[in-house]
């Protein structure tokens, strides 16, 4: 009986996320919520913002550079940690650690 | 790996990968790519050469410390472009208000400070992959398999 019911209620919310997706936008459709200002202020502005002809360059390195700060430090941080973890020591005589 | 023609054909194809690598870096603010796909390439083609020619001569080209210059350094310069920036116009990784040029937009040197992020990005990058890399196979060598030599 209780099987039955989780079955049950799985398909009402399996139906829910279907009808769910039914309802999103389709790809190029230039109706969907993520194309909003910001993108039309990029493709308008980006060029006399920055200088730069490749938008994707524009942000990353120019309207998000703090952003790409964050990432080169994510890289600087895992080598560190797969450093600590893998590197071989060459242990001196009579040091412990 | 004691391969003739593997050899020789790393040795032609390294030079052309690592410059077609530098082109990506360079071009990140004209065309499709960039910092972190150039550096990709670089890396990669270090990577060859280690796994074609063994470790040891591997650790001569890129040893240890240089990749913990490269590591570090790529991030240092980073923030010293965001710093002059913050001296110049007040606001962290400023680009044009700072003062860096413009130049004609199109051009390889335009677009101010970009091209410069770029490529301590693509350092960073390479640096990245080859010592994770080499860092990766060194636990292999101390077993009991003798891994790549």
């Amino acid at each position: 009986m209780k099987k039955h019911l989780l079955s049950l209620l799985f398909l009402i919310f399996f139906g829910i996320l279907v009808y769910s997706i039914m309802e999103m936008p389709t790809m190029q459709n230039q109706e969907a919520p993520s194309y909003n200002e910001v993108t039309e202020y990029y493709i308008k502005n980006a060029v006399n913002d920055t200088g730069s002809v490749n938008f994707i360059s524009a942000i990353l390195a120019d309207y998000r550079g703090f952003d790409t700060l964050g990432e080169t430090i994510v890289l600087f941080t895992s080598v560190i940690a797969v450093a600590s973890v893998l590197r071989t020591v060459k242990k001196k005589e009579g040091e412990d650690y | 790996m004691d391969d003739r023609i593997v050899k020789s054909i790393t040795r032609l194809v390294i030079p052309f990968i690592q410059l077609y690598g530098i082109f990506i870096i360079l071009h990140g603010h004209i065309t499709p790519g960039g910092g972190f796909s150039g550096g990709t390439l670089i890396g990669t083609s270090l990577i060859l050469y280690t796994l074609v020619f063994g470790l040891l001569p591997s650790k001569k080209k890129f040893s240890h410390r240089m990749s913990q210059i490269a590591e570090s350094g790529g991030i240092v310069i980073y923030v010293g472009i965001g710093l002059i920036g913050l001296f110049l116009s007040g606001q962290f990784l400023t680009n044009l208000d700072a003062g860096f040029p413009i130049g004609e937009p199109g051009e390889l040197f335009s677009a101010g400070m970009i091209p410069l992020l770029m490529i301590t990005i693509g350092i960073k990058v390479a640096s990245t992959m080859v010592s994770l890399f080499h860092l990766l196979i060194e636990g292999d060598l101390d077993a009991d398999h003798p891994g790549i030599r």
